[in-house]
């Protein structure tokens, strides 16, 4: 088992409203080689239980491993108690996070965003790293784009460096945050392209997506969130195809309308 | 007096004006980014000391204030100031400047977007790391335009420093000015003034450039 997330509960301390509960009781397990998607409105904690799983934010209670090994588990308390920072650092190396805005750094090159944290954090070989990533941008269509600088490029082209930039980490598992969020309906299929490879690699993922069809045809397994519930999860035809909740065939429904 | 005479006395006054403007640089430059940190502090009662410091440099005028650093330590300890006065000057002028600049720091960190540290981290970046190559060449990008403008006032305000009677290029025209009754050590300050300023222009715009190559 890649990650397993167990009975996670995520509240954010909302000034002069009472605690608004993100994730109730949520759990995950993503084995070795699968894709999940997860789907769902807005609010429904998508993203939220990828920022839980990648350390962005803190949970309230539950249990994160990786590799089978304890990250974050609950306390005598009742309050989650993550592992002590050196095992952190190494909870950290198993996984990447794609982001919605891309987030590259921008004052570095396309080339550069992508070699820096292997060289600099892993401290690998500048040498080997330079082979790796030029041969990920190969794999991106990107090779001619190596000296570029992020503002030069398209959303599509820069969210397929962000791709590149995680990759070149050698992660066990690839989180997306709603990958093609902020690209026009053109950008989009270069970006699902790229994912859709991956997939078809083996590469461990999970992605919080709109894109339906997409999810459909690329994961292993659907997972329809709403309101902090995991509602409705399953093989794809069957999410899809046969949705056994009302709240799954109401949110898919609007969204065939859409 | 002989005008040649007029320029190497001028001469020397730039010199000293020169030395108050280098010093207060290197002095406040760090010290607003020390302000700025110790502004976000974690501890309230840090954070509220710095907003009051912040606020009575920016709040009084600098003339006063060099006036206090100078004076401050014989009216209220009756300490000897003598040999004192180009210490309270650098001291007056680093301490206000660095509020200026802390508030210019502090601008352009809230600037960098947090994705820019979520993705450092999630990068497995360590604080310094961050700190160092992800979020400071950037912020450097945003606050160079406000900085030059802080760098300009900062040459013109040299001048402050006749109120302590230090013989800057400012206070030797005045006083040469007003023992030869001539109007050419104005011209003479006034030039030197503009000069220094187009220097100052001309090198933070290389500077600028030099950061031109990303948005």
């Amino acid at each position: 088992m890649i990650l397993e997330m167990n009975n996670i509960k995520k509240s954010f301390i909302k000034k002069s409203l009472e605690n608004l509960t993100v994730l109730h009781d949520i759990s995950l397990q993503v084995d070795a080689g699968e894709v999940v998607s997860i789907i769902g409105p807005s609010g429904s904690g998508k993203s939220t239980l990828l920022r839980c799983a990648t350390f962005l934010e803190q949970i309230d209670s539950g249990e994160i491993k990786y590799m089978n090994q304890t990250a974050a588990e609950t306390g005598a308390d009742g309050k989650a108690v993550y592992a002590e920072h050196a095992s952190m650092r190494k909870f950290k190396s198993y996984f990447g996070l794609v982001f919605q805005q891309f987030n590259l750094f921008p004052h570095y090159s396309v080339l550069k965003n992508v070699m820096d944290a292997p060289v600099r954090v892993q401290k690998r070989p500048r040498e080997q790293v330079r082979e790796e990533a030029m041969e990920l941008l190969r794999k991106m269509d990107l090779d001619a784009r190596a000296d570029y600088y992020p503002c030069q490029l398209s959303g599509g082209q820069q969210q397929r460096v962000a791709i590149a930039r995680a990759l070149a980490l050698k992660p066990e598992i690839l989180f997306f945050d709603e990958p093609t969020s902020a690209l026009d309906p053109e950008l989009t299929g270069e970006v699902l392209k790229v994912i859709r490879q991956l997939a078809e690699e083996k590469m461990t993922m999970v992605v919080v997506t709109h894109e339906m069809p997409f999810a459909r045809a690329v994961s292993n397994r659907v997972i329809f969130m709403d309101g902090g519930y995991i509602v409705e999860e399953g093989d794809p035809e069957m999410v899809f195809g046969a949705p056994t909740q009302e709240r799954t065939k109401q949110f898919l429904r609007n969204y065939q309308n859409a | 007096m002989a005008l040649s005479t007029m320029l190497s006395t001028m001469g020397e006054g730039a010199l000293r004006t020169c030395g108050i403007f280098f010093l207060t640089l290197l002095f406040s430059l760090p010290l607003g980014m020390v302000v700025m940190l110790l502004r976000k502090s974690r501890f309230k009662i840090v954070q509220w000391i710095m907003k009051i410091y912040i606020a009575v440099m920016r709040g009084t005028p600098l003339m006063l204030q060099l006036l206090v650093w100078y004076f401050g330590p014989y009216y209220l300890f009756g300490a000897n100031i003598r040999g004192y006065r180009f210490t309270a000057i650098i001291i007056g002028f680093a301490m206000n400047y660095a509020a200026y600049f802390a508030e210019i720091y502090r601008g352009g960190f809230e600037a960098i977007p947090v994705g820019q540290y979520e993705a450092a981290e999630v990068l497995g970046y360590n604080r310094t790391q961050t700190f160092f190559m992800i979020i400071l060449p950037q912020v450097v990008k945003t606050i160079l335009p406000s900085v030059t403008n802080e760098i300009i006032t900062l040459v013109k305000d040299t001048s402050l420093a006749f109120t302590l009677a230090y013989n800057e290029i400012f206070s030797l025209a005045k006083q040469i000015a007003a023992s030869q009754t001539s109007f050419t050590p104005f011209v003479i300050a006034g030039v030197f003034y503009f000069v220094a300023n187009y220097a100052v222009a001309f090198v933070m715009e290389r500077i600028e450039k030099a950061f031109d190559y990303y948005k």
